[in-house]
């Protein structure tokens, strides 16, 4: 056996082991409550306790979504680029990439909903708070195309901090080139559902995620352009209660539904079922 | 800073208009000593840096969209509101002739004077406003005229309302439809084009940039402010952001730049209006040869291509 082999079954194992004595505890942002990792994960990171949503890793989502062993991830290799040289940058990433096991934020499938094929893009707030890079563009662009190609139905689950600061003018286009794209796919008859969760903000907002056929979000989930603090510092007054959660959003017209995480998947089937039926043989 | 630089070179100025109103001709020695002493104070203009042409990109007196409007456009009808809310002041548009051409116009609005700035929210557009400009440049697709949309904005406004009515959904709209377009596109970035606010109406076959001008994710304040929670390092921004026209050029956004006169437009507006003329004059020449589905083509394919 290889050393570093040995060396990650002996790490498995005392992971395992320590587990069992001294449990991996994570504790709730919202209300400070303790629970066990797996606990949290049956419970789809919704808080047992106080019913917080911790957001989604993209792996948790996109398990939870599909029917097991369809999921089929593409333009995986894709990685960070530094465009404007900016310092500091790429090592940033590399520490993401490490951390996350992910190359950018965006990622995206193909996968099963109760065996409907689809086109699913999930963005990761773990890596860069799922900023807007010229990658993250690039692969909700791609996999517009390839929903587009294979007249598949396009769920993106949006969650972003806005713009990817280092990356400047590049970052901003993306906006432009993926709002091109869910244009033509749209004027092609392609059906996109916009999955808003915490946070979709900036750039994010007011591009691809805002342009759904129907769009969909999560309890409590911070949707906005302008983020609230420059808001307050801008304007000098004090936000009202529940400001930019998509429960306020939802009654101000910009959300179809605020969808609870267990009803994820029966909700994306049921919507996609009435499409289907209506368009069968024609789009989808 | 160039800011001394010019005031000192407006103390220079006023001098000489001192003179010239005492009657002193301009071959006097005070006279040419003077304008001697002001192209020295002016010598720092020809090497600007990146904080400098935000300076200068944004200085009150330098052209905006009015002046623009009233120097390269006859017959302008101006079409006010969104015809769904209200009407936003940030953004002016309606139809106009381009040498004798019907074209749509859209832009930000900035004033020169604090108080119209203030009346123009400093070119901060609402919801309202980029859907007024949607309403005009639908109609320019409806009856083919071509668009040209003049950018100069800090960013969308950042407002309760503003989000209320849906400030994402608008500006992700204009962008989307613009992508759909089949008549010629052209804009020109002509103070600061910042953020998503400045984009909104800026999905164009060719994209023109004043030499001056400049154009950015967000403003260097916004970018110091989340990168390093401190707007104060502006300076410092904007080196790095790489936001300056030749910049912008560079990184294949900006297919021209167009010169100005030495410290900007405002130093000789009839000049500037000269540039711009043939500029648009030239972009829109190539993009009325093509095909209504070479123009919708020729505009995916750029942003398509934007990495």
């Amino acid at each position: 056996m290889m050393k570093e082999e040995r060396e990650r079954s002996i790490r498995s194992v005392f992971k395992t082991v320590t587990e069992r004595i001294a449990p991996d505890y994570v504790n709730c942002k919202a209300c400070g409550r303790r629970a066990i990792r797996s606990v949290w994960k049956k419970n789809l990171n919704v808080c047992p306790f106080c019913g917080y949503y911790m957001p989604m890793t993209a792996d948790l989502r996109l398990n939870t979504l599909f029917d097991p062993g369809s999921r089929e991830d593409f333009n995986k290799d894709l990685e960070v680029r530094d465009p404007l040289n900016f310092p500091g940058y790429a090592e940033k990433a590399k520490r993401a990439e490490k951390k996350t096991g992910l190359k950018e934020s965006a990622v995206t499938s193909y996968g099963r909903i109760n065996g409907i094929k689809v086109v699913a893009v999930v963005l990761d707030t773990r890596f860069f708070m799922g900023s807007m890079s010229s990658i993250v563009g690039e692969k909700v662009t791609r996999a517009v195309e390839a929903a587009d190609r294979e007249r598949l139905p396009l769920i993106i689950f949006a969650a972003s901090g806005g713009a990817r600061m280092q990356e400047g003018i590049h970052s901003l286009m993306q906006m432009a080139k993926t709002s091109s794209a869910v244009q033509e796919f749209s004027e092609h008859g392609g059906l996109y559902i916009s999955y808003l969760t915490h946070p979709t903000t900036g750039g994010v907002t007011a591009s691809f995620a805002t342009l759904g056929d129907i769009t969909l979000a999560e309890p409590g989930a911070l949707i906005g352009f302008a983020g609230p603090r420059v808001i307050e510092q801008t304007i000098g007054v004090k936000l009202p209660k529940g400001f930019q959660r998509a429960e306020y959003l939802s009654k101000h017209g910009f959300v179809d539904k605020i969808v609870k995480r267990p009803d994820m998947k029966q909700t994306l089937y049921n919507l996609l079922k009435l499409h289907l039926d209506s368009m069968q043989g024609d789009r989808l | 800073m160039i800011r001394e630089s010019l005031m000192e070179a407006d103390r220079i100025g006023s001098r000489m208009q001192q003179l010239r109103a005492e009657g002193v001709p301009e071959e006097d020695q005070r006279m040419l000593d003077l304008s001697m002493e002001k192209a020295k104070a002016l010598r720092p203009l020809n090497k600007l840096t990146a904080e400098d042409k935000v300076f200068l990109a944004r200085k009150i007196e330098r052209p905006h969209i009015d002046d623009y409007i009233g120097a390269l456009f006859t017959d302008f009808f101006e079409q006010k509101g969104d015809h769904l809310y209200d009407d936003d002041p940030a953004i002016y548009g309606g139809i106009a002739r381009f040498h004798g051409i019907p074209v749509s116009i859209v832009g930000h609005r900035k004033g020169h004077t604090a108080e119209e700035n203030v009346a123009y929210n400093f070119g901060m557009a609402k919801p309202e406003g980029y859907r007024k400009a949607l309403r005009i440049m639908d109609q320019a697709e409806k009856f083919r005229r071509p668009i040209i949309t003049f950018i100069d904005t800090p960013g969308a406004f950042p407002g309760i309302d503003a989000e209320e009515h849906g400030q994402g959904e608008a500006i992700a709209r204009n962008m989307a439809r613009m992508s759909s377009y089949h008549v010629p596109i052209i804009s020109v970035v002509t103070g600061e084009g910042s953020s998503g606010g400045a984009l909104a109406i800026g999905v164009c076959n060719r994209l023109l940039m004043l030499e001056y001008a400049v154009y950015s994710v967000l403003s260097p304040e916004g970018f110091a402010s989340i990168l390093w929670k401190d707007s104060s390092r502006h300076g410092e921004a904007c080196d790095i952001m790489k936001l300056t026209a030749d910049d912008i050029k560079e990184a294949g956004v900006a297919d021209e730049v167009i010169p100005e006169p030495l410290g900007g437009g405002q130093e000789n507006p009839r000049r500037l209006y000269g540039s711009m003329d043939m500029a648009i004059e030239k972009a829109l020449s190539v993009l009325m040869s093509m095909t209504p589905e070479e123009l919708l083509r020729d505009r995916r394919r750029k942003f398509r291509g934007m990495l």
